[in-house]
């Protein structure tokens, strides 16, 4: 695809909605068009972060190795949702696997490329990470209502 | 003895004495919950929505279960429960034809006129889709009189969700949107993970026009209530099912007070504006 | 308004028997006034009282020769018509099922003797939790109709008492078939008697009496006006109710909490705590099944457990919601505040908690800017 034909679909994802028109140019010279068949691997834990996915279709689950216990799948990032920070805060490293739990479709943003082009254009870094931050707030959020485990059953004595 | 004053309880006369009814089916839903279906005999009972009885094991006791199935199928009443306690045990180890008692039907139910000519969101977690499940009978019964209808269902896990088959049959044959969401998934699952509130992302309702029903854990409800606020949803069209002990079930005992309300008849079906200032109240 | 001469408290005892009543009343038992069964006016607690303060209560003798010198025991009316122990049905198995009867409910007339303004206005209360709702409690509702009650003004309040500040008495107004007050005047004892129902006139003029004159109206009056005077509490009413909504997370919960032991004491004591909790038992053979509902507290631990956990684990959350319910949430259930000022709750608790002093407590809004940056 060419990268003119980039510039739509990056408008319309909802995460860079309200993105001045300068920025979206910006960002075309990092973006590609991405798709992954049902079960590959979009990134994997431990290995260099170099890549943020803007999803547009599919569902990719987020798993942790848990060494003897196998893998947990700990969470689902679907369509008009963004996938991974790491590429942003050293020392660049995935802290999960995402794998493409159904055909997945997307724009891949080189890390690289978005960290030099925010250190150049800090205007174009600050509409990054406030939308950077919104995203984060809100998984932190979810992940917190995530640990209290609300379905379990508190183990009573004698109930 | 007690007696009703009103003809609302319709299955015996005294309201504290349980009437016998038989089971005709239990069966295994999850590994620790599981639905009992009761005949009602050519007994004069119905149901709305929303509410539940007190079913009792001969000696055991007593526990309050919401009636999760369909309201026009009176004459057979079933209830998903949930084993934890020495009656919900007593009562998975019983068989086709025992007796079981039953007091009831207690409670308010789920007001669905007031999703007439409306968008319905049903937030559902965990056992919660048990006394919701009646209400989406009743929605699918007159499904015109509805627009959009969005049910929104968390778990645990996978093997801990309620009604899978039923939850594809749903989406298919009554044109309703069915999302549903684990806590922990599994390597076979390849649906959605995250709370059931994450789940709103994916769908885009118009507070204007829906009317949202939830039910589930209260930790789970709270934090849908302020999704639901968020997206711009009035309180009033906000209707939530609270919980509390219940031990006689008709408002004299005092176990189930929450604040000023009685939820076994104030409930436990309420609208929002009535509970609000209540819930962030710890230990209430 | 008729008086009686002091031997006539007999005689009016003795009406009450041949109207088919048995009489109930304070008598003294273990060292302190209990309410049981009297044969006579001798049976009652004669030239006693009990010396009450936060945590205490100390049978004491009078100086004097009263019959109702005396205020409110530890026992009130409520175990006569709401028992503490209750059979609600029996059942016997048989084939798969069961077949289930109803005990026989103990609906006996009786006559309350000697009931203080305070305990009226708790039966009043107890009549509207049990008969106004949907489900009427039909065994409470037989035993109340078999009940007549001789009121006893107050003459002597206590240091725990608070009625006046409830409108509760110390005088009383309603509710009562007939009304007496002692006087002592002078060396003499006699009482003043009025009725305020069929039943209660038809007694009274079976008991030899005179007119009262005005001086007697008068000394009747004085009474009431000391009594006010002298009681021992006050409880500022108006607001009250919206205080304490407002006063969830006010630090005072705290303090209480530290100090109450959870013994729900007050709660057993208090003549309009109605919870109650149900209990299914079975004999040894499994086949013969009992349910009773007996009196709980708010106060026990299990009181709002569910499957999931508990609400109300901490001692804070009970004590509030104990307190909460009598003066606000109880006026949205029934129309009235639960409590009617007889202070037992402060004499029976064990560390002598005061909810007149806690209400005063939030009312002065000590602390108030502490809980108001909280929010």
């Amino acid at each position: 695809m060419h990268t003119e034909d980039l510039a739509p679909l990056l408008r319309q994802h909802p995460f860079l909605a309200d993105l001045p028109e300068q920025h979206i140019t910006t960002l075309i010279g990092c973006a590609s068009n991405v798709h992954f068949a049902e079960g590959s691997q979009l990134l994997r834990e431990g290995e260099l972060a170099d890549k943020f996915y803007l999803i547009r279709t599919g569902r990719v689950a987020l798993e942790i190795d848990l060494s003897e216990r196998g893998q947990l799948r700990i969470q689902t990032v679907g369509s008009g949702e963004v996938l991974g920070w790491s590429w942003l805060i050293s020392p660049f490293r995935w802290h999960f696997t995402g794998v493409a739990v159904t055909d997945v479709r997307g724009v891949a943003l080189d890390g690289k490329c978005l960290r030099l082009k925010s250190e150049n254009d800090h205007d174009f870094g600050y509409e990054m990470l406030k939308r950077l931050a919104i995203v984060m707030e809100r998984r932190l959020e979810a992940t917190r209502l995530q640990i209290i485990d609300v379905y379990g059953s508190t183990p009573e004595v004698g109930l | 003895m007690i007696v009703q004053t009103e003809t609302k309880l319709r299955l015996q006369t005294d309201p504290m004495v349980p009437v016998q009814t038989r089971i005709t089916r239990l069966a295994w839903e999850t590994d620790d919950t599981y639905s009992i279906t009761l005949d009602m005999n050519d007994r004069n009972y119905a149901f709305r929505p929303g509410q539940f009885n007190m079913l009792y094991v001969f000696g055991v006791g007593e526990a309050a279960i919401s009636i999760s199935s369909d309201p026009s199928l009176s004459r057979s009443v079933t209830h998903t429960i949930h084993k934890v306690g020495s009656v919900t045990s007593a009562l998975s180890h019983c068989k086709r034809s025992d007796v079981v008692g039953v007091r009831g039907p207690f409670g308010s139910g789920w007001p669905i006129d007031a999703a007439l000519g409306r968008d319905v969101c049903i937030v559902a977690g965990g056992i919660g889709l048990a006394p919701l499940r009646p209400l989406l009978y009743s929605l699918f019964r007159k499904r015109k009189q509805f627009g959009r209808i969005v049910l929104l269902y968390g778990s645990r896990s996978p093997l801990d969700l309620l009604y899978r088959v039923e939850l594809e049959d749903w989406g298919k044959r009554h044109n309703i949107e069915v999302l549903v969401t684990v806590d922990r998934g599994d390597p076979s699952w390849k649906g959605h993970i995250g709370v059931v509130t994450t789940l709103f992302s994916y769908i885009k309702i118009d507070p204007r026009a829906t009317i949202a029903y939830v039910c589930g854990p209260e930790t789970m409800m709270k934090f849908t209530l302020g999704t639901l606020t968020t997206i711009g949803l009035p309180g009033d069209q906000i209707y939530l099912s609270m919980e509390r002990n219940m031990k006689c079930a008709v408002g004299y005992c005092g176990h189930c007070q929450y604040g000023p309300h009685f939820i076994c008849k104030d409930g436990p079906v309420f609208a929002l504006p009535r509970v609000k200032n209540l819930l962030d109240i710890k230990e209430l | 308004m008729i008086t009686l001469q002091r031997e006539n408290l007999d005689t009016l005892l003795n009406v009450l028997q041949e109207h088919g009543y048995r009489n109930v009343g304070p008598t003294v038992r273990d060292g302190a006034i209990v309410l049981d069964q009297i044969r006579s006016s001798a049976d009652l607690p004669i030239g006693l009282m009990e010396q009450q303060d936060g945590g205490s209560s100390t049978l004491t003798r009078r100086d004097d020769k009263a019959f109702f010198g005396f205020t409110v025991s530890g026992q009130s009316w409520k175990q006569f018509l709401f028992p503490s122990r209750e059979c609600l049905f029996t059942a016997t198995k048989n084939g798969k099922g069961w077949s289930s009867s109803n005990k026989h409910v103990d609906d006996r007339p009786h006559a309350f003797v000697g009931v203080r303004p305070c305990e009226l206005a708790a039966i009043q209360i107890q009549d509207r939790v049990f008969l106004s709702g949907e489900s009427k409690d039909t065994a409470y509702q037989s035993r109340r109709k078999g009940i007549f009650i001789v009121a006893v003004n107050c003459s002597f309040p206590g240091n725990n008492c608070f009625c006046a500040s409830l409108d509760t008495g110390p005088r009383a107004t309603i509710g009562y078939d007939i009304v007496l007050t002692e006087i002592i005047e002078s060396g003499r004892y006699y009482f003043t008697a009025e009725s305020a129902s069929e039943i209660g006139a038809k007694v009274l003029e079976e008991v030899p009496h005179e007119t009262a004159s005005a001086t007697d109206r008068e000394h009747v009056d004085r009474a009431m006006t000391q009594s006010v005077e002298q009681m021992g509490k006050s409880l500022q009413l108006e607001g009250l109710q919206q205080l304490f909504i407002a006063s969830r997370e006010h630090p005072s919960w705290d303090d209480v909490a530290k100090r109450c032991l959870a013994c729900a004491n007050c709660t057993m004591v208090c003549p309009t705590c109605f919870c109650s909790t149900v209990e299914d038992i079975t004999d040894l053979s499994g086949d013969h099944a009992e349910r009773w509902r007996r009196w709980d507290s708010c106060f026990s631990l299990d009181f709002a457990r569910v499957a999931g956990g508990n609400f109300r684990s901490s001692v804070r959350s009970r004590y509030r919601q104990w307190i909460t319910h009598k003066f606000s949430s109880w006026v949205d259930q029934f129309g009235m505040p639960g409590c009617v000022g007889c202070g037992r709750c402060i004499t029976w608790c064990p560390v002598g908690i005061d909810i007149t002093e806690h209400a005063a407590t939030l009312r002065n809004g000590a602390g108030l800017e502490q809980s108001e940056s909280k929010n």
